[in-house]
């Protein structure tokens, strides 16, 4: 908690002294955002569905009666240290590159029995409505914090997902002319005040992916990656690409492989 | 001798160093480009109604300045150039500059044109320009975005003379007439904007009385 209130007030140091050159009025503004960021560290909701996925992932359920402790996230079967920011990663067993949704979603088909429309069926939460892969994901993520996200895509599949999601990240459609690239592929750019990171480079990719999944204060839940991108491509006005579609598990790979080396901060919390 | 040696092995260097700066950018997707493509067009589902999957289409501008990753050869973006601007179209009364308290309001709506079946806008959804997302305007809206430049005082610094506001009505109606792959979206190309709004947001850019122009 100590390291994120001293990187928050970093944080709002260096947009305060930018902040300084432009006006008054400006770094008033950054003021209020840098309280709102620091309240916002202060007690994550996550760290509640984060213990709700420890109890999903031990408790013996579905159709064959059996946990996901034997489920093998790309570490050797239960192994879930530093198995989060090390996916994307190519599979043996499927003949896919497979990131941690569709690999929960693998595991709770072989091992539990359930059918992949029963689990996917709320694959994100609705009021009212709770998300077993939300919490799952926000516990397995969890025991990736503190490790260096670790995607270098060696592995010729990872390496061709790698690709295509670059491929992806570049296209530009719609009635607005848009790409992921248009926003998030220059430094130091802002739309409206937030703050939009480079993801072709370390930096921005690192910061960009560090953090999830993440509760996200304006909708009251917590989103996976997953939920992320499928966002983006709504915000792009897109019609939406299908949950765990391979064109999505690509972009990650191509932006967990350019955030490689970054140290995970998950669950994270967002405006 | 030596100094020669020297001279020719720096030469060499430098331009061979230049012969690599001019080298293309490797296309994105590299030779999976194509199959990255299919992959992108079959990851939707099968009950999205056609006019949905039409926005995944891509026009000659959308291609090539994804094959250059917005960044294309001046003889390519020329080309792009010419092929914009030739599909400007002009309010029936031919007037170019509107009403810049209806530019106003255009100008800071980012609501309309989400689809989908999970958080799609509600019909009827007012649409804007979005301006602020990406430009400074009135010196009042601090909430403003930087991925574009500041057009703040823009008339007060560019005048009102029909040259710029037809220029404005362009870049806005087609700004790929002007800058071939610019982030900019082409608002009357796609109708996002009818003509007349386009009107209204030239003055709300170029119109003294406007607050882009004012302290």
């Amino acid at each position: 908690m100590n390291r994120r209130l001293i990187k928050t007030l970093v944080g709002a140091a260096i947009f305060a002294a930018f902040a300084g050159g432009v006006s008054a009025q400006d770094s008033k503004v950054a003021d209020e955002l840098a309280k709102y960021r620091e309240a916002l560290a202060d007690g994550n909701p996550a760290d509640l569905l984060e213990v709700k996925g420890e109890g999903l992932w031990s408790e013996k359920r579905g159709p064959k009666n059996a946990s996901l402790e034997q489920c093998d996230l790309g570490q050797g079967p239960g192994k879930l240290e530093g198995a989060y920011a090390a996916l994307p990663k190519y599979f043996k067993d499927t003949n896919k590159v497979m990131d941690v949704e569709s690999r929960l979603v693998h595991c709770m088909v072989t091992l539990q029995g359930f059918t992949q429309a029963e689990v996917t069926k709320q694959w994100f939460s609705r009021p009212g409505k709770e998300s077993d892969i939300e919490a799952l994901v926000t516990f397995i993520g969890a025991k990736s914090n503190g490790m260096k996200i670790n995607v270098p895509a060696t592995h010729p599949e990872e390496a061709k997902m790698a690709k295509m999601g670059e491929y992806i990240f570049y296209r530009r459609s719609g009635p607005q002319d848009f790409s992921c690239s248009i926003c998030h592929g220059q430094e130091g750019k802002r739309i409206r005040l937030q703050d939009l990171g480079n993801l072709t480079t370390k930096d921005g990719a690192g910061t960009a992916m560090k953090t999830w999944p993440s509760y996200r204060v304006s909708q009251g839940a917590v989103w996976t990656m997953q939920r992320r991108l499928i966002d983006c491509m709504r915000q792009a006005r897109w019609p939406e690409p299908n949950y765990l579609a391979d064109s999505i598990v690509a972009l990650e790979t191509f932006l967990q492989k350019n955030a490689t080396g970054t140290v995970m901060e998950t669950p994270g919390i967002k405006r | 001798m030596n100094f020669k040696f020297g001279l020719f092995f720096g030469l060499t260097v430098i331009f061979a160093g230049q012969a690599l700066a001019d080298k293309p950018v490797e296309a994105p997707g590299g030779k999976f480009a194509k199959e990255a493509e299919q992959m992108f067009r079959t990851s939707f589902r099968a009950d999205n109604p056609k006019y949905w999957m039409t926005r995944l289409e891509q026009d000659e501008t959308m291609k090539t300045c994804l094959q250059f990753r917005d960044n294309p050869p001046r003889k390519v973006g020329e080309k792009l150039e010419k092929l914009n601007a030739a599909t400007i179209r002009y309010p029936v009364d031919g007037k170019l500059i509107g009403d810049w308290k209806e530019g106003e309001k255009l100008a800071a709506v980012g609501t309309g044109g989400h689809i989908g079946f999970i958080q799609p806008d509600p019909a009827g959804r007012v649409r804007g320009g979005n301006c602020y997302a990406c430009h400074e305007l009135a010196k009042k809206e601090i909430a403003y975005g930087t991925i574009g430049p500041s057009l703040r005082e823009f008339g007060k610094i560019r005048g009102k003379d029909e040259d710029t506001i037809k220029y404005v009505y362009d870049k806005i109606y087609n700004s790929n007439a002007f800058t071939a792959c610019t982030n900019m979206p082409r608002f009357g190309l796609h109708s996002w904007l009818t003509p007349e709004q386009i009107t209204h947001i030239v003055a709300f850019l170029i119109d003294p009385e406007s607050p882009v122009n004012k302290d």
